[in-house]
């Protein structure tokens, strides 16, 4: 096993609330409270959770879009959370970003070639004007764009194609990780696999490691190595995709896969309905913070933090969840059973 | 439409032979033919508020550039004998009451009100581009600088003007000036506003990500994204500056009278306003016809250039 690429420590990111007449930081938004995850070189990290649980938060904190509040970010062995901008500049080119609004994410006012020009002028990655132009020609080619649109403004392009622009963007840098923030949830869905499969082509041809953050389950079990759970600024639980799916061990993950349509008409399934609304991050509630909407929540759950932690029953090795009923006996446990069959580290 | 979609269901539908597709009916009709037209003459047909400000303001510019070839005699010379002649062939806008000729006075008087509106326009939008983008970019000055504009917007913008011009000289320069410094807070405001949601864009996101520095970050992602409300808000102000240089020169406060501008042609002839009316109806329609061509050119270059903007008129 290699060293990890990207390593996430206990990552918080808490944004004061200004309020009362002077101004004065009056409380936080716990948006991302303590996550830790690591991506491995080429490989697809899921980062999957409901709007406003911190997913997005993570991602531009490991991108330096903001100071993080504590919490460490370790690219390739180097700790990249506190360095000085002019240091970090450099280091920048590793890893790179696509975001979810394709129509907000291109510069109105620049042409698609000062677009992808961009960033290889500021890793000073092209040797002359005409390594410029191949370079950018080259990314097109990539992105299945035709060439000849370098010179084109972004707003006579689609939505699907704005995106591949975006994808050429992030790859201009030459980079080891893309941050995909919902990069194809606002694709209409023909076009969204025409995307999510460019990014499995080019992550193969490439040897990309991405940080795929969707709320999609559908394209998250068909693009994914790993899978990451969040809710409410913390990673409830970890696994590699196949183990997660056949066998969820965390009952916010379980009712999150009862959501997901199956794609076979008549087929009986149980949905777990969850109770209530999610709880503010402002005041998240003490103990399990999935407890106010678990329904396996126990007395110990109120009180007690269960840390994230490998679970015994699993099905695969790597696979960790935060959850009390692990500690329990297995007739005790719900969440014991493995639905699917044990599956090879993968 | 074609006809066969228009038909009823339960119609009886001709089987569709190779013959019957051969002789289908032509389609009708529905829409007139649409001829877009293209270049310059196209542009101004579909925006008909720009073709006729810029119209009316270009006559405007026109008239006040040439005023010395345009039949005019000397504007300040003055020719008591002949004093408050009415309109006629030989003083075509009538003489005043020192018998200057209206007409020539008027004329010339567009020139001061061009200058001051285009300058106060330029230099309040230059002026206050940089203030916002410091105040956008910079947080710490944020809250000083926006508390500073925040009290100069506190008092209104010709009662500033009226206190500028007292403690100065009167001449078009410090008019200028005056006008500047009230209508500077407004355009900071909208930059600022304009640069901090700016700011927000995932554009702007993905070029720090990608290495971008800050310079270059306002110069190529920030800057060229204000210009639009930038453009328009400084028709507005141009607009508005012209306005309050006639208040200024009316009550005596703005341009010397011995430059004649519409607002001092305007307090001369007040006196005799009941009489003679014609001494201020003619600088008045100017003045009119001038703000109403700047803020045509406002309203449709704010339609073309930030259609975020809601449409009004």
């Amino acid at each position: 096993m290699s060293a990890p690429l990207l390593e996430v420590m206990d990552l918080k990111k808490h944004f004061p609330i200004r309020g009362g007449f002077f101004g004065g930081v009056t409380k936080h938004v716990l948006a991302v409270d303590g996550v830790s995850f690591h991506i491995d070189p080429g490989e697809t990290l899921a980062l999957v959770g409901e709007s406003g649980c911190g997913k997005s938060t993570v991602g531009k904190a490991i991108l330096k879009l903001f100071d993080i509040t504590a919490g460490q970010v370790v690219l390739d062995g180097q700790r990249i959370d506190d360095l000085s901008p002019g240091t970090l500049r450099p280091l920048r080119r590793r890893v790179q970003v696509v975001f979810q609004d394709p129509f907000s994410s291109l510069n109105p006012r620049m042409r698609v070639r000062d677009i992808l020009a961009e960033p290889i002028r500021n890793f000073g990655l092209a040797k002359s004007a005409a390594d410029l132009d191949a370079r950018v020609a080259d990314l097109m080619d990539k992105v299945r764009l035709p060439r000849d649109a370098v010179g084109r403004w972004p707003h006579e392009f689609s939505g699907g194609q704005r995106q591949r622009i975006g994808i050429a963007r992030a790859l201009a840098a030459e980079p080891d990780l893309i941050i995909c923030d919902e990069a194809v949830s606002a694709l209409d869905v023909s076009v969204k696999a025409q995307i999510v499969n460019l990014l499995q082509d080019l992550q193969n041809e490439l040897r990309l490691a991405l940080l795929f953050i969707s709320h999609d389950l559908a394209i998250v079990e068909h693009m994914t190595h790993r899978v990451a759970v969040m809710y409410l600024g913390k990673i409830v639980e970890v696994a590699p995709k196949r183990s997660l799916f056949a066998a969820p061990k965390h009952p916010y993950t379980e009712a999150l896969l009862s959501a997901v349509p199956v794609p076979m008409p008549g087929a009986q399934r149980e949905r777990i309905i969850l109770k209530g609304d999610v709880p503010s991050p402002i005041n998240p509630p003490k103990g399990c913070r999935f407890h106010t909407r678990c329904r396996y929540a126990f007395d110990r759950c109120r009180v007690e933090e269960p840390p994230l932690a490998a679970v015994p029953t699993a099905l695969a090795p790597g696979h960790l969840a935060a959850c009390h009923l692990h500690d329990r006996p297995a007739n005790d446990n719900p969440l014991a059973e493995a639905k699917g069959e044990a599956v090879l580290p993968v | 439409m074609s006809a066969t979609a228009l038909r009823l269901p339960d119609a009886p539908v001709p089987a569709p032979t190779p013959q019957s597709v051969a002789e289908a009916p032509p389609l009708p009709d529905v829409l007139p033919p649409v001829k877009p037209r293209r270049g310059f003459i196209g542009f101004l047909r579909r925006n008909p508020t720009i073709a006729i400000g810029a119209g009316l303001l270009l006559l405007m510019v026109f008239v006040a550039a040439f005023a010395p070839l345009l039949w005019t005699a000397d504007p300040t010379s003055l020719a008591p004998a002949r004093r408050t002649r009415e309109p006629s062939a030989q003083y075509w806008f009538g003489t005043d009451m020192l018998g200057r000729d209206v007409y020539s006075r008027v004329l010339y008087g567009a020139r001061v009100s061009l200058l001051v509106g285009f300058s106060v326009a330029l230099l309040s939008s230059v002026i206050g581009l940089t203030i916002g983008l410091v105040s956008g970019f910079v947080r710490w000055a944020d809250g000083i600088v926006m508390r500073i504009m925040d009290g100069l917007m506190s008092i209104p913008p010709i009662l500033l003007a009226i206190a500028m011009m007292a403690l100065t000289r009167a001449s078009v320069q410090n008019v200028i000036i005056a006008i500047t410094i009230a209508e500077v807070p407004r355009v900071s405001r909208l930059v600022r506003g304009v640069v901090l949601s700016l700011r927000e864009q995932p554009y702007v996101d993905a070029a720090v990500a990608s290495g971008t520095r800050t310079p270059r970050i306002i110069l190529r992602h920030i800057l060229p994204n204000t210009l639009a409300p930038i453009t328009v808000q400084a028709t507005y102000i141009c607009a508005s500056a012209m306005i309050v240089e006639a208040i200024l020169s009316f009550i005596g406060a703005g341009t010397p009278p011995i430059i004649p501008s519409w607002g001092n042609i305007m307090a001369e002839g007040r006196a005799l306003w009941q009489v003679k009316p014609y001494i201020v109806f003619f600088p008045a329609i100017f003045l009119s016809i001038t703000v109403l061509a700047v803020n045509l050119l406002g309203d449709g270059l704010r339609d073309i250039l930030d259609p975020r903007m809601a449409k009004s008129v």
